[in-house]
This record gives C-alpha cells, sequence and structure tokens, in this order.
C-alpha cells in the first residue's frame, strides 16, 4: 500500500498541496480529476517519490519513501509522464527497453517487445520515436512504464502505475483499450493513480475517485457518489450536466454506453 | 501474460539496434587499427610500413639510425597523443550532447575548450611567477590540471544557466555558450597582452590546437585523465539514455540523476580538459564524431560512448596524417582541417537532416 498523509507542498509561497491524505490500495484504480491547477500532477509527484513533501510523509509499505534508493523505487512502481520529446531519434523498442533495463529485467528487449503489443504497437518496433504522432509517443511511453512494472504483483508485493494523463492525445478508442490495460493491471492485484481530466472515462473506470481543488480533497470514494452535481458544479463551476442529457439536438457520445 | 503465444520469441532484431552497435564497435577498432598504421608511417621522411613491420617484429636494429629516432621520438608519442586526444575530445563531446539532450552540445562550440585554453594560459603566463608554487608540486600535470578546472568551472556555469527545473533550453545553451567563451577569450587577450615572447608562442600554439610537438610526457600527462573518462563510461551509460527522456523520467526509471550529472560533468571537464592542455582547442571532433556514429548505430550511450573514443581516435589520426602530409615539409594546424570537415557538419545537423529536428529539441 502506498498511503500519502497530511501532505503540504509549498511553492512561491502557494499552497500547491494543503494537507493532503489518501490511500493507493492493491486492486485499486484511484482517479484523480480537478481543474487546471488543482495540484494533480503535484501529487503524483509526491506520491511516486519523484518530490519530497514539506510536511507530512508518503510511505511505500510502511517505510517512508525517501528512503528508497531509486533504483530500488523503480523497481516497485512506473510513471506515465505526460508528453515527452526527444531529440534523439531512438526506435521505440529502444524507449521501452529502458523500462525494462530498470526492471532489472533478465530479458529486456524481449519485455519491451511484449509491453509494446501489449498497446496496440507491434510493427512499431524499428520506428524512431520522433517521427511517430503524438498518440503513438504516448502509447509508447505507456508500453515502457508497463515493460518496467510488467507483473502487477511479485512475491506478494504489489506493483504500483503512475500515469498523469494517459488519454491526452489519444483517440477515444485508444483512450479506453489504455484505461483497459491499466484496469487489468489493478484487477491483477496492482496499484494503479491515473489523472484525468474525462469525467466519463473517470467515471467508468475509477474504483476510487478524488476530487482535487486548490490543493485540497474536496470529495473522494466511490463513483456514483463523487460524481455528483453539487460536486461538479462546485469544482468546475457547470452545474445540472451530470446524469442528464442534452438537448435532442446536439449528438452525444459516451464511451460508458457501449457496456450497455 | 500470454508469453509463449507471441510469435517473435527473439527470432527477430526488428528495432534492436544491438548487434548493429557490436558490429559497428568491431569496425571502429579496425578502423583505429588501420589509422595507426597510417599515423606511424606517413610523413615527409621515408619511414613507411615496411619499416613499421620491422621495428614491430623487433628486428628494430635493421632501421637506420635516423629512422629510430623518427619513429621512436616523433612519431610514436604523437600518434599515441592523437588517440588519446581524439577519443577524449569525442567522448566529451557525446557525453556532454546526451547531458544537454541536445545534438548540438560541444564543447568547443558551448565555451568549454575556452575555458579550458583560458586556465592553460593563465598556467603559462602566470605559472613562472604568481603561480610558481603550484608549477613546482604538480610539475607535469600543472598544465592539465589547470585546463581541467577551467573547463569544469566553464561546464558548471553553463549548465547552471542553460538548464532551469532539469529542462535544457536550446537557445539558453548556445547563447550562453558565446558569452562564456567570449569572456574567457578577452580574458585570454588581457593575458596575451603581458605575456612575454617565448610565451606568445605557446598560446598561439593553443588556439590553434595540433599534435606536432609531442612527446611521451605529454602523452603521459593526459594518459590518467582520458583513462579514467574511459573506465566512467560503463557506469554512466544507461543513465544518459534514461537522462534523454527528461530528468523526471530517468528518476522514474531509478537513475539517481543528480550524481550521475556530476560525474557526467567532471568527465566531460577532464576529457576536454585535458585534451586542450596538451593539444590546444581542436574543434568539432566532439560533434562530428557521435554525430556520424549515431547514424550508424542508433543514439543509445551504451555503444556511442565507446564508439566515439575509438572513431575519436582514428579521426584525429588521420585528420592529424593529413595535416602533416598535404604541405609537406610544413604543417597545417589540425584545427583548420577538423574545422574544415566539421562546421558543414554542424550546419548539415541545424538543417536537420541525418533525423534530428530542431524542433525536437527541448
Amino acid at each position: 500500500m502506498i498511503c500519502g498523509r497530511d501532505i503540504t507542498v509549498v511553492r512561491s509561497g502557494r499552497k500547491l498541496l494543503d494537507a493532503v491524505s489518501m490511500e493507493l490500495r492493491p486492486g485499486q484504480f484511484t482517479v484523480v480529476i480537478g481543474p487546471n491547477g488543482a495540484g494533480k500532477s503535484t501529487l503524483m509527484k509526491i506520491l511516486s517519490g519523484e518530490i519530497a513533501p514539506d510536511e507530512g510523509e508518503v510511505s511505500y509499505f510502511g517505510s517512508a519513501a525517501q528512503l528508497y534508493p531509486p533504483a530500488e523505487l523503480a523497481r516497485r512502481r512506473a510513471v506515465l509522464p505526460q508528453a515527452v520529446q526527444l531529440a534523439f531519434p531512438f526506435t521505440a523498442l529502444e524507449i521501452v527497453r529502458m523500462g525494462a533495463v530498470a526492471q532489472g529485467a533478465l530479458q529486456p528487449t524481449e519485455q519491451a517487445r511484449r509491453a509494446l503489443s501489449k498497446v496496440g504497437l507491434r510493427g512499431f518496433e524499428a520506428r524512431p520515436y520522433p517521427s511517430l504522432s503524438g498518440g503513438e509517443q504516448q502509447r509508447v511511453q505507456f508500453a515502457r512504464a508497463l515493460a518496467q512494472v510488467p507483473e502487477a504483483v511479485v512475491d506478494d508485493m504489489p506493483r504500483a502505475l503512475f500515469l498523469d494523463e494517459p488519454t491526452a492525445s489519444l483517440d477515444l478508442g485508444h483512450q479506453i483499450s489504455v484505461l483497459e490495460v491499466a484496469r487489468d493491471f489493478a484487477r491483477a492485484g496492482g496499484i494503479v493513480f491515473a489523472i484525468l481530466h474525462d469525467l466519463n472515462l473517470a467515471a467508468e473506470f475509477a474504483d476510487h475517485l478524488v476530487v482535487l481543488d486548490q490543493g485540497r480533497v474536496v470529495d473522494a470514494g466511490a463513483c456514483c457518489q463523487t460524481v455528483s452535481d453539487r460536486t461538479i458544479g462546485a469544482v468546475y463551476g457547470i452545474s445540472g450536466a451530470v446524469g442528464r442529457l442534452p438537448a435532442a439536438h446536439i449528438p452525444f457520445v459516451l464511451p460508458q454506453s457501449r457496456h450497455r | 501474460m500470454k508469453v509463449s503465444s507471441l510469435p517473435f520469441s527473439g527470432a527477430t532484431a526488428e528495432g534492436d539496434r544491438s548487434v548493429q552497435g557490436a558490429l559497428v564497435l568491431c569496425g571502429l577498432a579496425v578502423l583505429l587499427f588501420a589509422a595507426t598504421l597510417v599515423s606511424l608511417s606517413s610523413g615527409p621522411t621515408g619511414v613507411g610500413l615496411g619499416e613499421l613491420w620491422r621495428y614491430a617484429t623487433g628486428n628494430a636494429s635493421q632501421l637506420a639510425a635516423q629512422d629510430l629516432v623518427v619513429l621512436e621520438a616523433v612519431r610514436l608519442p604523437r600518434t599515441a597523443l592523437g588517440i588519446l586526444v581524439g577519443a577524449g575530445l569525442a567522448v566529451s563531446g557525446a557525453m556532454m550532447q546526451g547531458l544537454f539532450r541536445n545534438p548540438l552540445a560541444d564543447p568547443g562550440i558551448v565555451g568549454v575548450t575556452s575555458g579550458a585554453a583560458l586556465a592553460a594560459v593563465v598556467a603559462i603566463v602566470l605559472g613562472p611567477t604568481l603561480l610558481s608554487p603550484l608549477t613546482r608540486i604538480l610539475g607535469n600535470q600543472f598544465l592539465p590540471l589547470m585546463a581541467f578546472c577551467g573547463a569544469l568551472a566553464n561546464t558548471w556555469v553553463l549548465y547552471l544557466i542553460a538548464t532551469q527545473d532539469g529542462r535544457t533550453s536550446t537557445t539558453a545553451l548556445i547563447l550562453s555558450g558565446i558569452a562564456i567563451g567570449a569572456l574567457s577569450a578577452a580574458v585570454m587577450g588581457l593575458l596575451i597582452f603581458l605575456a612575454d615572447d617565448r610565451q606568445l608562442r605557446d598560446i598561439t600554439f593553443w588556439s590553434l590546437g595540433s599534435l606536432g610537438g609531442a612527446t611521451f610526457g605529454r602523452v603521459l600527462s593526459v594518459l590518467p585523465f582520458v583513462a579514467a573518462v574511459l573506465v566512467v563510461i560503463p557506469f554512466v551509460a544507461r543513465g544518459l539514455d534514461a537522462l534523454i527522456l527528461g530528468d523526471a523520467a530517468a528518476f522514474h526509471m531509478g537513475i539517481p540523476v543528480q550524481r550521475l550529472k556530476k560525474v557526467v560533468i567532471i568527465a566531460v571537464a577532464a576529457a576536454c580538459g585535458s585534451t586542450v592542455a596538451v593539444a590546444g582547442s581542436i574543434g568539432f571532433v566532439g560533434i562530428i564524431v557521435p554525430h556520424l556514429l549515431r547514424l550508424l548505430m542508433g543514439p543509445s550511450h551504451r555503444f556511442l560512448l565507446l564508439g566515439s573514443a575509438l572513431g575519436g581516435g582514428a579521426l584525429l589520426l588521420l585528420a592529424d596524417s593529413v595535416a602533416r602530409t598535404i604541405a609537406a615539409p610544413a604543417e597545417l594546424p589540425i584545427g583548420v582541417i577538423t574545422a574544415l570537415f566539421g562546421a558543414p557538419v554542424f550546419l548539415f545537423l541545424l538543417l536537420g537532416k541525418g533525423g534530428i529536428r530542431l524542433k525536437d529539441m527541448p
């Protein structure tokens, strides 16, 4: 379990996070939503051990995150960052392989190939990363994270996947397939933490939904409770939109509807 | 996970350039050996491959006394120096490009070389007077150590200015490099004002760059620095690869980023500073060699750094052989030759050829 307790982060006199506490449980897909500047990315940096909080503490399976050397932390959790640009023409396979090497894989190249086919990029192994489209680059990075934590549980210890806007530059079909892979990881006993902007996707995939606004947790719990008109109205300033159909002349697409 | 059902099982090398990298490394080793032979057997006096063979097979007594002197006192140290200097320059270029995540970073272009040259000039001009205690203690190592410190200072300042929040801006890198280089040149101008005639000749040598006047003393003074950098290669290669994805991504993949950067900065300064101390500022080796090698073997530092050492040595030996023979018995400064080849390669890079695009640079 990954725990953050009373986390406060202050930058230039402003509290980016204000006494935030949360638990990331094995087997659970935790999603954070919130408006721009709510502190979502900062929270992810804290929970993934990238930066230390000014107050409060983060613990990985009972020990403080700061006590883990970077290489040890890298075996326990992988992080998908937002768009990554490169000035060097690494191939897709070489990028993904770095994740497998960070895991200490015995056959990193094989592991990388498996991760690439998991995100639907089989056949893209030799493509230079800078020549890929934004969405393909994003999926290569996702494959790199998967190659770093190929098993959700190793020796009864869950692995964690941190995803910062994993669907940002993807088309609808790939948004869903990427989140399905992440959900499978959670179902297999792993820890998944994702930042999403799309409330429909968040509502469909989150086991535990956290609403963050101005550095504070406004609401947390199951989606059917957190995605309420009151919360969405208060946080995003858009009320009367939860669970209602738009006017008859506006078509709409809800990915959740495919399960009906 | 459905491992066994997947059809690749290692049969295809698609996207994996490990074998290619290893092959290119072998090719470069052969090239370096050939360049060594060329360097040892070319020059105005008639010591050719035949004499070389006799010397190598232990029949040195069959050589004319004069040829023996040419070989042992001139060409052997010059060749050894060429390999070390070329390797040092190319590796420092490749490491710097990885550190700054930018294929245009080169110790010569961003002012690190001028920092080393400035410190070398300080050592020459002030060595006999103000700094004489240091000169006495450090002896032969005084000059390379000073140049190392000069290079280190400039690299560090450059890094502090051009990299903020873990991101290096190409514009900031090149512009601050120009400013640092100009400042170093200005201070050097002041020192030249103070220098006497003999010191002036020495200083001219630094600014043009040359392997002339190579002695085993110089070889020995640069050897520990270049050797240390070569030893560091396997420890930084994976980290530099990860760093290409950014500081945060490298940390997420288990790289102790700050420590890696310190080691790389010191290694760049050691390689660049010590080579400038013994051979002056020879430009563009640090950018041509890694760039050509990326085209051949891909950008992974697993192969690139060692390849740069081999390729840099070979390139500098060949350039020096040309410099010695093209206008024999006179000698062209080697910096002229490397710049004639290197500057166009640099411009070619800016054009976006060879898979590198300016718009992808951070």
